[in-house]
């Protein structure tokens, strides 16, 4: 099956080969580095890339090479974390919604209104102001901006299937609604739902950086790829270039990387939106 | 049509007023207040003078009776004090407003320049080289942090360029081509990210529409192809495009926040970021419910233009 999502997909697959070298980055992530990520050196501040420092230092004198291994796990932690959380909540809510209808439908259409009424990054950065820096509050306050997100997109596949004949047959048979959609319909939501965090991962990680970038993201020591722009980026940006570069370019590949993979996803798993 | 109008603003009023609630209550859930913020620097603070603080504040009292004085103050048109800057905040905002609104306008601008055409050849050469390319660079514009892409054009420009960018913001009245310089760069680094949407929205679109039948009687009148593709096909694909592009001009302004940031332009989204790390409740409140409102009212301006674009489309049936 891999061999055939490969031949047919090559820019997937490419997708797929980038985020498994930063999961594996991520995992082996004290095995790769050259130095302790948070160790300071006093005579190393800003150092160019070299033999010693292959992406240079940066303005504490923090090998940026090192850094940027451990930020692989931050990023993919808080992705991952932040888009399971918020897809499964909002999975939750949709298939409530789609299935049960009528008002609690209604109210909970509503809500959803109102969450998915602020950019995302809005959301997410009132929300980690107001619940304070720390990995976890990261994590929620960019999982509720997906909630509305994923709670549409079940919804709408729940409504589909609720029609079926097979359902029908499960209701004739005189089955209880729980069992009935939690056994019967979520499972045949799985597809979209696949493709929903794939897609989801990327701009989680996106804002991630974003968060971080402004300070109101992961705190320190956790060495993260966002905080590491934010730091140098000012200051010492005209300096040393590579404080810059960098930690950018690690962003912009595992946001790709799950962008390439979500939309080979999309079109393998859900005809219907492809291209879309 | 009418009905729908009310309709669609009944709904639009009542997220707001969701909304203002969601966000009076995160505001209030955090950790340390105003008060604790204004003597970070200065130590002990004495019991009585931080009461007297809060007083002079109005946030000794009760939750409901903030939200309630926040709500009246909204309807009367006033958005209250700035804890800060001890103005009305509205003094603080408006100046900001001209600034955020000209970059989202020229970042859509970039967008659609960008975009439009780009999705129009990736379709017309479906799944050629060129097509992958391009493809390949739309989705590379959506996986870059567009406040990175900003540093990134800046650094360029000194290295290559030897031009430093001003470091404070430059009306356009002072120095026109400054000011323009100014802004282009931004609007540029928001606006290829949103290209890249646009892009993608456009090509499939125009695919679709490409299948129909009409374009076939069009190429079988022996119309040239620039006629089919840009006045035939596209005409009917730039429907959901226009949906996309109203969306993304609303959510432009979460792009902007961290772009503002990096130009140090003094924009209502570089400010919400500074009055959230400095808890300014009616400032950040409102500057908020400014955002959703904008949402909701392109949201609102899409669909209308949606039904006044295409005549197949009706309100309220």
């Amino acid at each position: 099956m891999i061999a055939r999502f490969c031949r047919k997909k090559p820019l997937g697959a490419a997708g797929g080969a980038v985020m498994l070298m930063i999961v594996l980055t991520a995992f082996f992530a004290n095995q790769l580095q050259t130095y302790d990520p948070i160790a300071t050196e006093a005579g190393q501040t800003l150092a160019r890339p070299s033999q010693e420092h292959w992406l240079g230092t940066d303005h504490l004198g923090r090998d940026i090479y090192s850094r940027i291994v451990h930020g692989a796990r931050v990023s993919l932690i808080v992705g991952v974390a932040s888009t399971l959380l918020g897809s499964v909540l909002g999975g939750i809510i949709g298939l409530l919604s789609g299935y049960v209808g009528g008002k609690i439908d209604l109210v909970a259409q509503r809500i959803m209104d109102i969450l998915q009424g602020l950019p995302l990054l809005v959301l997410a950065l009132v929300m980690s102001a107001s619940l304070g820096p720390s990995i976890h509050n990261v994590v929620i306050a960019i999982s509720i901006p997906i909630v509305p997100r994923a709670a549409r997109v079940i919804r709408s596949s729940v409504l589909s299937i609720r029609e079926m004949q097979y359902v029908e047959a499960a209701r004739s048979l005189g089955l209880r609604h729980a069992r009935i959609a939690f056994r019967h319909i979520l499972p045949n939501t799985i597809g979209p739902f696949i493709v929903l965090c794939t897609a989801q991962l990327g701009s989680a990680i996106l804002v991630e950086a974003a968060l971080s970038f402004l300070g109101l993201g992961v705190p320190e020591p956790y060495p993260s790829w966002g905080r590491m722009l934010s730091v140098s980026a000012a200051e010492y940006a005209q300096k040393a270039p590579h404080l810059v570069i960098f930690p950018g370019l690690a962003i912009s590949l595992a946001v790709f990387g799950s962008n390439l993979l979500g939309d080979a996803l999309r079109d393998t798993l859900d005809p219907r939106l492809r291209g879309a | 049509m009418k009905t729908y109008l009310v309709q669609r603003l009944g709904i639009g009023l009542l997220t707001l007023v969701g909304m203002s609630i969601v966000i009076f209550a995160l505001l209030r859930f955090a950790p340390g207040d105003i008060v604790d913020i204004l003597f970070s620097t200065g130590g002990y603070v004495r019991p009585e003078e931080r009461i007297a603080i809060m007083k002079e504040l109005g946030i000794d009292k009760p939750y409901t009776v903030q939200y309630a004085e926040w709500m009246g103050q909204l309807l009367r048109g006033e958005l209250g004090m700035s804890y800060n800057y001890g103005v009305p905040a509205w003094e603080v905002i408006r100046p900001k407003i001209p600034v955020t609104l000209e970059l989202a306008v020229l970042a859509t601008i970039v967008a659609v320049l960008l975009g439009v055409p780009t999705g129009v050849i990736s379709a017309v050469r479906q799944d050629t080289t060129l097509d992958y390319v391009l493809r390949v660079v739309s989705l590379a514009g959506l996986s870059m942090p567009s406040f990175w892409l900003g540093m990134v054009i800046i650094l360029g420009m000194v290295a290559w360029l030897g031009w430093i960018p001003p470091i404070t913001y430059v009306s356009p009245a002072e120095n026109f081509h400054m000011h323009a310089l100014q802004f282009a760069l931004p609007a540029l680094a928001v606006g290829y990210r949103s290209s890249a949407l646009i892009t993608r929205f456009t090509r499939s679109a125009l695919l679709e529409v490409l299948r129909e039948d009409y374009i076939r009687t069009a190429w079988a009148k022996g119309q040239s192809g620039r006629i089919v593709i840009w006045s035939h096909a596209l005409k009917n694909a730039m429907l959901p495009v226009i949906t996309v592009i109203g969306i993304e001009f609303a959510f432009l302004i979460g792009g902007l926040i961290v772009t503002e940031r990096v130009f140090n332009l003094p924009g209502v989204a570089n400010y919400l970021v500074e009055a959230i790390l400095a808890r300014d409740y009616p400032i950040v409140q409102n500057l908020v419910m400014f955002i959703a409102v904008v949402v909701i009212l392109s949201n609102l301006a899409v669909d209308l233009l949606y039904g006044f674009l295409d005549p197949r489309v009706r309100y309220g049936d």
